[in-house]
Order: structure tokens, then sequence, then C-alpha cells
């Protein structure tokens, strides 16, 4: 029962089939055989989860008040603040840290009748590709575990591909949803920004990241975005836009459709399999009735670049408030505060985090803010016209998610500029604000998963979802059996 | 491009390990140097953008909301006395 979707789930809780108690019961019984083994989790809630689960049991019972979250395991981001329960961002400055307070997100959840089971493991600050960069231990991809399950949301993806959760929330500032789901051979979508407030998502670079769901199918998707989506007082950035009902355009095909690909998008930096699944990809799109459209997005190949100067220079000012002195980790033995600031930050920090933060302080200092940051948001400007302009003419924008499937662990850990240059297809959609989904489309060598990627006009998200469910239902594939 | 690692990580109020300051150096280097490609492009008058999406200012009432989780905030602090974060001595 656990490796079924969620609206298939669902509609067993609502008839009574299956008991929110027996379904996370069972999510946990596979916690403890392969947890092991993948590492998805930093926390996990079972006390508080079996009490939700017992909750929503009542509510369905009673049969009012039912979502389509109710009594459904999901796994949240560890950079999602969870009042009382531990919340790291998987970084050793929040080693301690008690939220006194529910994320919007978290609290949606537990309105709807949600079970919590846990906090999933992530790259420090969700800065990395690989979830290697986690202070507490690297999750393992569950199609093979001398792999990486991609990142920074890696524990999300890989707890909803080893059925550890029914789905998960990540959030996405360069690929962080869409990588690790095309790793781990799951749905994951970025909505466009501002659609899901970011009030308790811990900042990485505020102008970028979006949170969204990883999720079995793209129906689940859908399903998730409709609970998650919505204005927030508390936050400013979050858009004050009606929540459209992303299910209504969910079955209505390909026929029609006109589906663009990037001219200047160099497909010669993927694997040869990576390549020939996106052609794949591309033919049945076309056999489907959907034309394919070649484009301009004449940037595209400065997006690397823009992105990283970018969300450093947001990252250094963010995580400035990690300074030992209100919360987190504080040096002991020093003498001043500088020395509390910078023992703290030094002991609290690991390399990738320091690096970005040096980085963009760079970027940010006398006599380089024009050359770096301001050039980067001019770069930027143009990018996102370049895509509202591609989308006067088509109704999505196809790509492979990823150059390479699944990579060894420790493959990338001594080059960030290598580790950087795998963001390439997911990054402009971030710098344009668009939403991105990445859907399940093949798979490699050693049976791991490929992922297409589409992405959609600004505020889309129902005719992106539409055209991913369609491209789902004609590819119809079946998936070979985990590593574990 | 070479990069004063040093003087960066002071700015960021960032103490750095030796070995640490050795690393950074040439990856900083790296990194900044492929971001000078951007410096090929003619961005004359572009405007920078702030936001992907129009943002503009939210206004509200200005409202006093009671705090009732005072503790809670406190309890993450790694020295507190009587609802207040202590820190060294800053003035002498």
């Amino acid at each position: 029962m656990i490796n079924k979707s969620a609206h298939e789930l669902h509609s067993l809780l609502s008839s009574k089939r299956v008991s929110s108690l027996e379904l996370t019961e069972a999510v946990f019984a596979r916690i403890d055989q392969v947890e092991d083994k993948v590492k998805a989790y930093i926390t996990l809630t079972k006390e508080e989860a079996l009490r939700q689960a017992r909750a929503a049991d009542a509510r369905l019972k009673a049969g009012n008040n039912i979502t389509p979250l109710t009594g459904l395991p999901v796994a949240v981001k560890d950079n999602m603040c969870t009042q009382g329960v531990l919340t790291t961002c998987g970084s050793k400055i929040l080693n301690n840290y008690l939220p006194p307070y529910d994320a919007t997100i978290v609290a949606g959840l537990k309105s709807a009748g949600a079970v919590i089971i846990g906090k999933a493991n992530m790259d420090e600050f969700a800065m990395g590709s690989s979830t290697e960069n986690s202070a507490l231990y690297p999750t393992r991809n569950p199609w093979d575990l001398t792999t990486v399950p991609g990142g920074s949301s890696g524990g999300s993806a890989a707890a909803v591909a080893a059925d550890e959760a029914v789905l998960a929330l990540g959030s996405d500032t360069g690929g962080s949803i869409r990588q690790p789901a095309a790793f781990c051979g799951v749905v994951g979508m970025k909505p466009t920004y501002g659609r899901v407030s970011r009030f308790g998502l811990v900042a990485f670079a505020s102008s970028l990241d979006q949170i969204g769901p990883l999720t079995k199918d793209v129906t689940d998707a859908a399903l998730i975005l409709g609970q998650i989506a919505g204005a927030d007082p508390k936050d400013a950035t979050s858009a004050d836009r009606p929540v459209p009902d992303f299910m209504a355009h969910l079955e209505t095909g390909l026929k029609g459709k006109r589906i663009g690909v990037i001219r200047e998008l160099d497909l010669n930096q993927c694997n040869k399999e990576v390549a020939q699944c996106f052609e794949a990809n591309l033919a049945l799109l076309r056999e489907e009735g959907a034309e394919i459209v070649e484009l301009s997005i004449a940037n595209i190949p400065h997006a690397i670049a823009t992105y990283y100067v970018i969300a450093p220079c947001e990252a250094s000012s963010n995580l400035g408030r990690y300074d030992g002195i209100r919360y987190g980790l504080r040096a002991e033995n020093t003498h001043n505060l500088q020395e509390v600031y910078e023992e703290s930050r030094e002991q609290g920090f690991g390399p990738e985090v320091k690096l970005r933060i040096l980085l963009g302080t760079f970027a940010l200092s006398a006599g380089y803010y024009d050359a770096y940051y301001l050039k980067a948001q001019q770069v930027q400007n143009r990018i996102r016209a370049q895509y509202q302009a591609a989308f006067a003419q088509v109704d999505a924008i196809a790509s492979p998610v990823s150059p390479t499937t699944a990579f060894k662990l420790g493959e990338k850990m001594d080059d960030p500029l290598q580790m950087y240059l795998s963001d390439a297809f997911t990054i402009p959609a971030n710098l344009a604000g668009i939403p991105g989904i990445s859907v399940p489309a093949g798979f490699g060598a050693n049976n791991l998963p490929i992922g297409l990627q589409l992405l959609g006009k600004h505020f889309d998200e129902a005719r992106l979802l539409g055209i991913a469910r369609g491209f789902e239902r004609a590819l119809n594939l079946s998936l070979p059996n985990l590593a574990i | 491009m070479r990069i004063d690692v040093e003087h960066v990580a002071k700015l960021a109020r960032l103490g750095l390990t030796d070995e640490e300051k050795k690393l950074f150096g040439p990856q900083l280097s790296a990194i900044l140097g492929y971001a000078e490609n951007l410096n090929q492009l003619s961005t004359g008058n572009v405007l920078p953008t702030s936001h992907a999406i129009p943002i503009k200012n939210v206004l509200r009432e200005d409202k006093v909301i009671p705090c009732a989780n005072v503790d809670d905030i406190m309890a993450n602090a790694p020295d507190e006395a009587d609802h207040m974060f202590r820190v060294p001595r800053i003035v002498e």
C-alpha cells in the first residue's frame, strides 16, 4: 500500500478501506527496513505522526473537513520550521534549533490533516546538488546506493522514491526540487515564484527560493499544489492571486499543444543516454499531437554565471543572522563579540556554505558591486524577458532536467564549479521566476532514472501540469525494482 | 583574478582555518573567473531585476500582535538571562 500515489491512497482513506494509522505504521515499518541504507531523514517524529494519524482517522470517520491531504504521510525538508521539532537546515550551526513557530506551509499541512513523518535531509542551507553537503550525513539514491539522490532536496526525493513517505515538500532555488526528483525517479515541481508562502522557510536566496511538492505522479503534484498555494500575509512576496483548480486541466491531453525547445541549450553537454532519452521524449510528444517549436533564449549560456553571482550575494546577506547570539551554535571561550561571530560561524558552517558566503561578500563589496551583482541582475532581466517572449509562442518549454543521471558519491565534491555547471537546465526557471516540473522520462544504464523538465509561464501551473500529465500518461513508464 | 580571502572573510565575520584559506582562494578565483563571462555582454540600459515577478509594497495596519511564545524563543538562546541575550562585554 505504501507505494501507492497520494490520490489513490486518498480514495482508500475516504472510503475507509485503509486507516491513516495503518498507513502511517506501514510507512514507519518501511523506514525501519530501509532508512539505514538511504538516510533520507534527519529527524523522525513517529510519536507525533501516530497522534496526527489518529486525529486524521477521527476526521475521516466524522466525514467532515476532509482534504486531499488528510491522513497522508508527508516528509518535510529540514529547512521548513516545525514548532518544537528540530530544524537543522542540514547545518551544524542549527543543530539544536527548535523553532518557536510553524512555517505557513507546515501549519497548512497540519490543518489539512496531513501526517508529518519527519524532517528530510538536505544540503546545508540548500546549497548543493547532491545532499553530500549535509553536515549530518549524505543521503543515498534508492536506485543505486553508491550514487547521490541529487540535491538539495535529496532527502525529500529519496523518501518518496523509497516509499518512506507518500509525498514530500522540498524547496528549489536553482533546481533543488527538480534535479533530485529526476535522479530519484519521482515528480518534482517548482511553482511560480510567490505561488507558495515562504514564511518559515529558512532563506537561502530569497528572490529565487520557492517551495514545492515531490510526489509519485503528476496528479499528486497538482493535488498538493492546490493545497499549499496562495497568498500569505506573513510573506509579502507571496502572490495575491486566485489559486485555480490545478486538477481541472489535468487530462486535456497533448493534442495541439506547442512545446518549445531552446536552440541555445547545449545538449552536447548531456550524457548520451540522457540526450537519447530526450529525443525519444520529443518524438513521443509529437506522436501525441504536440507541435515541437524551436525557439531562442539568447542568454541561456549566461544563466549559470548569473545565478552563481545572485544566489551567493543573497545568501551572504541572509546568512548574516547566524552569529551565535540569539539561537544556534555559539563558540565557546571567546573574548569579545567579534570572536563570537567569527568563531561561531567558523565552527557552524560547512565548506560549501563558507565558500558561497565569501563569494557573495566579495561580489557585493565596494568596487565590485557593479561588475558582478548589478551586471548579473541586468542579465537576469534579459533572461526573464526572453522567456516571456518565448511563452507568447508556446505552451511549455522542454529540456532534460540534468545533463547526467545520478552521479557517484564523492565524484564532484572537490570541484564546486563542476557541481554548479550540472545545474545548467534548472537554473533559468528560478532566474525567470517561472514554474517548472520534472517528470520521470526513462531509465539509463544501471536502472538510473532520467527526468524530462517542462517549464511554463508565470502562474500557468494548471496548463503546465496538464502537459506533464499528458506526457506521463503517454509514456506510461514502468519502473524497475529499487536497489533496496 | 587573485582574491584576498582573509580580507573577504573579515568582511563576512567568518573565521577560516588555514586549510580553508588555501582551499578557497583558487575555488573563488575559478568561480569568479567564470562569472566574468557576463562582462562580455553589453547590457547598456537594461534595468536590473530585483524580483522576477512584479513585487509591490504590501501594507497593513500597524497593530500590536501578542507574542505568546517568548519562552520558546529564549529557549534557543545560547546564553540567556531574564529573557535577554547575554553577550561578551562590548564596552570597556
